[in-house]
């Protein structure tokens, strides 16, 4: 599969680094006419992948930011859904808890299903804090939102209708949405995460894949191991079609082609200074566990006069040291295989080590930061022609199953009812 | 740990559980704390406690009461502590409310004026500002929120004893769940009520005291401005050089002006 964050890099970066985030960038710096041709070009791309024979495309939706211009994905997934054939239109995910009305939301997911023919995979996530404050969505009742917006979907959907709807934070005096998916009795949802506990145990209780999103393979696996533990709680064995991974790649001719547009996805700090600690973490979003954790990161009573900010943080003023600690980070991050380029052949067996740790059974390549669109173009073809066909050979000799496969919480669990591992720690240590 | 200076109390009203701090000898008076919870023992509680038993409960979802689920707007927290005080046979009761406490003592005080005595509001919030706005704590953190409360933090010793230092992993929690509540109660409108111009008409008889910093960053000055404007008899003291915590910037001034008004 195919994702790219559809960023606005007509930004200096400056801007970002010495605000820490990218959220929060003054609109000033939007330029129109350059949003329009960068947005068709995003189109293009997923265009071209369909045409490449690629199982899918993913979308994300952020708010108020030029990290992402998606700030209605299901617009972009409207069109795809008329423009493509073949992919699968992946939703990563609409952030429900921000979405006023949800059922409103049904009822666009189900006419992009009917339009794509039964393409669509709908996802669901919290939204990142700043989203919380961008739609004004009361972050302390986050939770509360995403589950009851949520069991709302699934009945506008299944359940026959007129309906009344009073929940907590809901009402409703007649769902009946007309336009109902195409897919039955609903199409398969991903839930995409950074790896928070609460929403991993969230989708093995519901049987959903989780996609983890370019996280650490150490962590990644950990939270593999909680959601097949999970899983076995409630009756199902995990297998590799419940768990997804997104990972950073880029290719072109040369190794030095493909260094040069690796580097880019460092542009600004990247994820990393995508919002400021009190817009990614506003009121009640984070639980009590959560709020735990954070508070002996930013505090620590045991260091005096001492603070636990990242160095780096600490030369605001000095833009330039800023830019090199956050480009210093990039050997690292290819060493730890967050980061992989080269040419096809090079990072053919680098892939293979990531599949052999994780063992999905969904796989997404990512490309972003600031590159010609040409090199964006050459780096989908060369993935497209020589690095997927080689992806679904080694997917196919390690029994990586995706969710249209073999359904996800399908698989009943071993006789002894103790849940055998997805992952392998050993490849990792192997690494 | 009990707070220092305090005794501690629990109490349920309904189902719902109260901490309640108590310190001094005589009538009580009922303080309900702000946003960021109650921020421990000040020399203006110390000066009253000589006269008056102050009341001084947690905010449910704030420090040791949990938090009630029920509970979503000032409306509904108004409403359980006028069960509490009538059910701790306080009312009617004098009142002195700061910042969002301030707001919940007003809101109380136009359901039903006659559950207090006397009311005191300290930078209230609660009131839609005629001019200006109120600072948006939820967009900042716990820490530059409480700076920009005092005019000038670092000459206000007492701010400084209270919340000076590093901060330790105790106060990030306790800020954060204290926001976390506020969030609950007052994300939207932002800390006012719509209709409380018009519901300020419903309060008589009450003799009622407001005080604010002229230099109130937190909530303006126009705000405790309207409050005179709707409360039928209401006096306006203000103070200069002084923030968003005249007891803490302007104390002596601020416990003098209380302790006349109380009588």
């Amino acid at each position: 599969m195919w994702f790219t964050e559809r960023a606005y890099h007509h930004v200096p970066e400056e801007e970002v680094l010495k605000r820490r985030s990218f959220f929060g960038v003054p609109n000033t710096f939007f330029d129109a006419a350059k949003g329009s041709v960068l947005l068709n070009q995003y189109l293009d791309e997923k265009i071209y992948t369909d045409e490449l024979g690629f199982d899918g495309v993913m979308l994300n939706e952020h708010h108020g930011t030029p990290f992402c211009m998606g700030a209605v994905m299901d617009v972009e997934a409207a069109v795809l859904a008329r423009a493509t054939k073949r992919v699968k239109i992946v939703l990563l995910g609409n952030p429900i808890p921000t979405v006023a009305n949800p059922l409103r939301l049904a009822e666009e997911l189900a006419m992009i299903d009917l339009i794509s023919g039964g393409r669509l995979v709908p996802g669901w996530v919290r939204g990142a804090g700043s989203e919380q404050l961008a739609n004004n969505a009361n972050p302390a009742y986050n939770r509360e939102y995403f589950d009851e917006a949520h069991d709302l979907i699934i009945a506008a959907w299944t359940k026959p209708g007129p309906f009344r709807w009073e929940g907590k934070h809901f009402h409703y005096r007649f769902v009946n949405p007309w336009v109902l998916p195409l897919q039955k009795p609903h199409p398969q949802m991903w839930i995409p995460g950074l790896i928070s506990p609460e929403t991993v145990k969230w989708c093995a209780e519901h049987r959903y894949p989780y996609v983890a999103l370019a996280t650490m393979l150490g962590p990644t696996l950990e939270m593999w191991e909680m959601y097949t533990t999970e899983a076995a709680r409630h009756g199902y064995q995990a297998g590799p079609e419940n768990f997804g991974y997104l990972q950073p790649i880029f290719v072109h001719e040369t190794e030095e082609q493909a260094d040069a547009l690796g580097k880019n996805f460092l542009f600004g700090g990247g994820f990393a200074n995508f919002a400021r600690p009190e817009w990614m973490f506003p009121p009640g979003y984070n639980s009590k566990e959560a709020t735990r954790r954070l508070a002996n990161l930013y505090s620590n009573p045991n260091l005096p006069g001492k603070t636990l900010i990242p160095k780096h943080l600490h030369a605001l003023n000095d833009i330039a040291a800023v830019k090199k600690a956050v480009y210093d980070n990039y050997d690292n991050a290819k060493e730890s295989l967050q980061i992989i380029t080269g040419t096809p052949k090079s990072v053919i067996p680098k892939l293979r080590k990531v599949l052999e740790v994780l063992r999905p059974g969904i796989f997404s390549f990512w490309l972003d930061g600031p590159a010609p669109q040409k090199d964006r173009m050459t780096c989908l073809r060369l993935l497209g022609t020589e690095v997927m066909p080689a992806v679904r050979e080694i997917g196919k000799e390690l029994g990586l199953s995706d969710p249209f496969e073999v359904k996800p919480g399908s698989r009943p669990l071993p006789s002894s009812g103790m849940p055998d591992r997805v992952g392998s720690p050993d490849a990792l240590r192997a690494i | 740990m009990a707070e220092k200076g305090f005794t501690e109390e629990k109490v349920h009203v309904g189902d719902t559980e109260l901490q309640i701090l108590k310190i001094g000898k005589g009538k009580p008076l009922l303080v309900f704390h702000g946003e960021l919870g109650f921020p421990g023992l000040l020399k203006w509680h110390t000066a009253l406690a000589e006269k008056r038993t102050l009341y001084i409960p947690l905010h449910p979802g704030y420090g040791k009461t949990p938090p009630a689920s029920w509970i979503m707007n000032i409306r509904d927290l108004g409403n359980f502590y006028s069960r509490f005080i009538r059910e701790q046979k306080l009312t009617p009761t004098d009142v002195i409310g700061f910042s969002l406490g301030g707001w919940l003592a007003a809101e109380m005080a136009t359901a039903n004026s006659a559950q207090f005595n006397k009311m005191i509001l300290v930078g209230a919030a609660g009131l839609r500002p005629p001019s200006g706005e109120i600072m948006d704590m939820f967009t900042v953190t716990a820490r530059s929120y409480l700076n920009s409360n005092v005019l000038n933090f670092q000459d206000t010793p007492e701010f400084a004893s209270l919340f000076g230092g590093e901060q330790t992993p105790l106060q990030y929690e306790e800020w954060e769940e204290a926001r976390a509540e506020t969030a609950r109660i007052a994300w939207q409108p932002y800390m006012f009520t719509q209709s409380m111009e018009n519901l300020l008409a419903n309060i008589h008889g009450l003799p009622t005291l407001l005080i604010w910093g002229k230099q109130d960053n937190v909530v303006p000055l126009s705000v405790g401005e309207g409050f005179k404007k709707h409360i039928a008899g209401a006096k306006l003291v203000t103070f200069d050089h002084c923030g968003h915590m005249p007891e803490i910037e302007k104390s002596a001034d601020f416990i003098k002006e209380v302790e006349s008004f109380l009588g």
